[in-house]
This record gives structure tokens, C-alpha cells and sequence, in this order.
């Protein structure tokens, strides 16, 4: 077709508006289902590491600072028939090989660990990624799962600690447990503030 | 100061857009068969990528942001940097035509170099404010530029030696890629701060 | 019949968007640190390429020269956007592992090189015949490569073990390993198709 202004303004805008309507429509369609899904991953996480609970533990959810730091960790309290039975802690680290990790640890009123999700992180695929499944392992001192950070020395065997850092990558495993040990903090808070 | 210093250093240095991300491909083998082409290559794409962060960050918060539109940010992102990249090809070529020249030739190129659309929506998913993004373009863009023009030398040498039949090319220069990334690799772990 | 079978043959072998034409190089390297991601990223290309064939095919008379390129990147940047909503509400933890290369299908060489050379001078069929064609190339390079290195890295091949992961070499699922496992494979099917001609 042989171009004119006002045909290219015309068309150009018309296949714009159309798009742009056609979007809208998606997105009213897909908001609902977007929302749902990333509440479902955070439901999962939660549930996947602390102690069954029938509160609703995303709802009640609270900030607090760990002792000694400024940046508040979210934490949702899990309660069974209003008892608090445990908690998952959203925790960070910066102290990874590339960039931050986020992880989410599980807690039960004891103070023990009761599991733990990786949430994100930039480490090496193979490597420090192995964090996933590392630190739940049988094998060695690897587990951490059951241990309590108030009792157990929570750093690698390099650093004088309890735990088996994952081999070839002992700075991600440091990072893994300086977001635990703030996890924890943040958790024994929680517990003060409950007595 | 330097958080400016850990962005500089980890976008050219730690998270090469080129060995680590993989973004900006096509011009990283098309445009490096020469020196000169390279480096003209990468000043282009420093220059357009600069700006486009710049436009592109303050669309998306200024904007689309306070009128709930996030969804439209692929559509918009893509038609702002198309349209900023022709009127950039105007405004040099009418205010510095010794620019223009030598840059002109790789101008109409960028609207698809995906690490133009890529910077300017990882700004965005990182959460960066408009100083941090306008340093990490920069410094993405000069990684790219140091990429193209480290590649260029070496297929410069590569195109007198001889090389299996399959091999002559493309796949020989992605392997060469390979080494560089590999190279790059090194630098991974360096931590500012 | 017979043109048709050769308008999908041409997408998956004779213009093989990344053995032959190398288009599209960004994702082909970045996503495919296995099977399972590469794979997807084809086929969500394939999505996007296959509607936005059709509708510039469509549209193709209605478009005054000056403007086309605009409104054909007008065209797939709203596809691309459907796509990542859908994927961002049904297949949330896909659309994490793909990160930016989904947005970034918009400034995929692949959909606007077919859109100009093929969509632009063609019927609805035939440029969805095209569509998916290249689309399926693009799946099975991707496929093959994320494949190669899954198994070279780690052992596995769509998560089934192979051989044990130790003696897997990392490096093929590193960034250097992508570009390395590329430059092979393309000069292997540069060689078989020599042969063949």
C-alpha cells in the first residue's frame, strides 16, 4: 500500500489501540490467577518447613529486626488452635559468591530447625546451587535440620564450626548460615515476644 | 560511592553482559569481524544504551507504574527504544554529521540488540533508582564494548589461519567466545565492600 | 501438498533458524542449561511466532509501506506480552527459570527477519505453515543443545540420570560451555549437510 500521512498515523494507531485492548483483556483475565499463584509459592515454602499448623500464617505475618541489624526479616507465625507452634523467617544473605540469597527457614517452639526452602539466588549452577539439597543430607555433619542455633555452632568446620560446607563452594555455605543465624534471631525475638 | 564502584566493576567486569548473560549475541558475532567495526559498534550501543535506560526508567515509574499499566512495559520499552534510536540517526545526522558518520551505519542495528531491551528492563526487576541505572548502563555498555573489541582482535587473526572446512567461521568464533568466557569466568567471587 | 511439506521441511533443516540462518543466537545460549528449559524457550518462541505470522500475514494489505517494521514489532510485542502474562498465572516457576529471555522473544531476529521475508508476501497458510516450520527448528536446536550440555554437565537428559553426576564437566552448564557445545553443533550439521548436497 502506497504511504500517506494520514494512512501510516491511522493504521499505526489503530493496530495500537487494538493491541493495547487486547492486553487489557489478558491482564483483567490474568490478575486474579498471578496474585493466586504468588501467594500459592509462598504458602508452599511456608508449610514445607515449619510444623503443621491451621492458622493462616501469610496474614498474621510480622517484621522484626534482628538483634544487632537494621534490616527488618518478614516472619509468619505458625499456629495450631492459637498455640504458636513454630515459624517460617524469610532470610538473606549478601555474603554469597555472586550476588543475594534469599532462603526461607522453619522453626518449631523449641528453637530447632525444622527445615528450610531456597527462595533465590545467582550462585554457580552445580556448585554453590547445590544448597538445595546439601544441607538436608544424611551424609557427614552436612544436616542442619534438628539442630538448634542456640546450642549448636552454626559455621563451617573452616571457621571452627559444626556444619560440612558443600564442597567447592564454602562461601556459599558460609552465606547459607548467615541467613540462618539471622533467621534464627529474628525467630527467638518472636518467641520473647509471645512469652 | 562505592556502590557505584561494586555496580562498575561487577557489570564489566563479574556479570559481562556478553560471557554472562548472554545478551547481545547477534552483534557480538555479526559486527566483530573487524576492529574498527567493533569499537564503532560498541560506542554506538553505549550511546543508545545510556539514553534508552534513562527514558525507558523514567516511563516505567513515572508513568506506567502510577497508572497500573506494568503490563505494557515490553510493548512500550520495545517502541520507545525503536523510535529513540531513529531520532537519534536525525538529530546526529543534522548537529554532528562527524558522529554521524561514524556511528550511523550501525544505528538502525540496535532496535534489535536485545542487550538494549534487556538493560532497561533488568533496571526495572532489580529495583535500581535512576543513578544506578544510568551507572550500570554505562558500565554494561562498556563491558560490551571491551567484549566485541578483545573478539574482534582475535577473529582478525582467526580469519589468516587455517581451519577445518565445518569449522571456518561461525562455530570457530564461538568457540573462541567460549575461551574468552571461560577467561571471564576468573573474575567471578570479586566482591566490592 | 507437496509445497506446503517443503515450506515446513525449509524451516526445520534447509533455513534452520539456528544452525544455518544463526538468528536468535541470546536465548539459544542463555537458556539452554538443560533440555527441559530449552525446550520450553522453542516452544514459546514457536507460540509467539506462529500468531504473529498469521495476523502480519492478515494484515500484510492493510499496511502502508513507510510503516510496516513499527507495526509489525507493534504486532509481536503484544503477542510476547500475552505470553508472559499467561505464564506469569499458569506456569509461574518456568517463567522465573526463562527470567528476561521471555520478554526479550520481542527482539528475537527470528520473528521479525520472518514477519519481513516470509508473513509480509505470503497467505494465512502458508505463513503459518512457516510459522511453525522455523518454530519446530528453533524447538529442536534448542532441544539438542540444552540436551548436549545437560548431559556433558551433569549426566542427566531431562533429569534422568545418565551417568552419576561426578563425572559430568561442569562447565558445559557454565556460560563458556554454551558457547563451546554451539560452535560444535553447528559445525557438525554444517558437515552432515555438506555431505549430503
Amino acid at each position: 500500500m502506497k504511504s500517506s500521512l494520514l494512512n501510516m498515523v491511522l493504521s499505526l494507531g489503530i493496530i495500537t489501540i487494538v493491541a493495547a485492548a487486547l492486553l487489557a483483556g489478558v491482564y483483567s483475565l490474568t490478575e486474579q490467577p498471578i496474585k493466586a499463584a504468588a501467594l500459592n509459592k509462598q504458602i508452599e515454602a511456608i508449610s514445607a518447613v515449619t510444623p503443621e499448623f491451621n492458622n493462616d500464617p501469610v496474614a498474621e505475618a510480622i517484621e522484626i529486626t534482628p538483634e544487632g541489624e537494621s534490616t527488618p526479616l518478614k516472619v509468619f507465625p505458625a499456629k495450631k488452635d492459637g498455640q504458636l507452634v513454630g515459624a517460617a523467617v524469610e532470610s538473606y544473605s549478601l555474603a554469597g559468591f555472586s550476588g543475594e540469597i534469599r532462603l526461607i527457614y522453619g522453626f518449631d517452639s523449641n528453637g530447632n530447625i525444622t527445615g528450610y526452602e531456597v527462595m533465590s539466588h545467582a550462585e554457580t549452577p552445580g556448585l554453590g546451587a547445590k544448597m538445595d539439597e546439601w544441607f538436608r543430607s544424611p551424609e557427614g555433619s552436612r544436616n542442619v535440620i534438628g539442630l538448634n542455633p542456640a546450642t549448636a555452632n552454626m559455621t563451617v568446620k573452616k571457621d571452627g564450626g559444626d556444619i560440612d560446607a558443600i564442597t567447592a563452594a564454602t562461601i556459599t555455605s558460609r552465606a547459607f548460615l548467615d541467613a540462618l543465624t539471622r533467621a534464627s534471631k529474628a525467630y527467638v525475638k518472636l518467641q520473647e515476644q509471645n512469652k | 560511592m562505592l556502590e557505584y564502584i561494586s555496580i562498575i566493576i561487577t557489570a564489566i567486569f563479574v556479570n559481562n553482559i556478553v560471557f554472562a548473560q548472554f545478551l547481545g549475541i547477534c552483534p557480538f558475532i555479526g559486527v566483530s569481524r573487524k576492529l574498527s567495526s567493533a569499537t564503532g559498534m560498541g560506542a554506538a550501543v553505549t550511546f543508545v544504551m545510556v539514553i534508552a535506560t534513562c527514558v525507558t526508567w523514567l516511563l516505567q515509574f513515572y508513568v506506567l507504574n502510577p497508572l497500573g499499566l506494568q503490563f505494557m512495559q515490553t510493548i512500550v520499552f520495545i517502541l520507545v527504544i525503536a523510535a529513540l534510536v531513529q531520532m537519534l540517526e536525525i538529530i546526529l545526522k543534522k548537529i554532528a554529521p562527524v558522529l554521524y558518520s561514524a556511528l550511523g551505519v550501525f544505528l538502525p542495528l540496535i532496535t534489535t540488540n536485545c542487550a538494549v531491551l534487556g538493560v532497561a528492563i533488568l533496571v526495572v526487576r532489580n529495583n535500581l533508582d535512576l543513578g544506578q541505572s544510568i551507572v550500570y548502563a554505562l558500565a554494561t555498555a562498556i563491558g560490551f564494548t571491551m567484549a566485541i573489541s578483545i573478539f574482534a582482535g582475535i577473529r582478525e587473526q582467526l580469519a589468516l589461519t587455517n581451519v577445518p572446512k565445518a569449522m571456518r567461521g561461525v562455530p570457530i568464533a564461538l568457540i573462541c567466545a567460549g575461551l574468552l568466557a571461560m577467561a571471564f569466568m576468573g573474575f567471578s567471587g570479586i566482591k566490592i565492600g | 501438498m507437496n509445497s506446503k511439506l517443503k515450506i515446513l521441511y525449509n524451516g526445520i533443516v534447509t533455513e534452520n533458524p539456528t544452525f544455518v540462518l544463526m538468528l536468535g543466537m541470546c536465548p539459544t545460549l542463555g537458556t539452554t542449561g538443560s533440555a527441559m528449559t530449552g525446550m520450553s524457550m522453542g516452544l514459546a518462541t514457536m507460540g509467539v511466532l506462529i500468531c504473529s505470522n498469521v495476523v502480519i500475514s492478515l494484515i500484510k494489505n492493510l499496511i502502508p509501506a513507510k510503516v510496516r517494521i513499527p507495526a509489525y514489532i507493534v504486532v509481536i510485542a503484544t503477542f510476547v506480552s500475552v505470553l508472559q502474562l499467561v505464564m506469569e498465572a499458569y506456569l509461574p516457576a518456568l517463567n522465573t527459570l526463562l527470567g528476561i529471555f521471555i520478554p526479550l522473544i520481542v527482539v528475537n531476529c527470528i520473528l521479525l527477519g520472518r514477519a519481513e521475508a516470509f508473513a509480509s508476501r505470503h497467505g494465512v497458510v502458508d505463513s503459518c505453515l512457516d510459522g511453525i516450520g522455523i518454530g519446530l527448528g528453533f524447538t529442536i536446536a534448542l532441544t539438542i543443545l540444552g540436551a548436549v550440555r545437560e548431559i556433558l554437565g551433569t549426566g542427566k537428559i531431562f533429569g534422568a540420570e545418565i551417568f552419576p553426576e561426578t563425572y559430568g564437566s561442569l562447565i558445559f552448564v557454565l556460560a563458556p560451555g554454551a558457547f563451546i557445545a554451539l560452535g560444535l553443533l553447528i559445525a557438525l550439521f554444517t558437515k552432515i549437510r555438506g555431505a549430503k548436497c
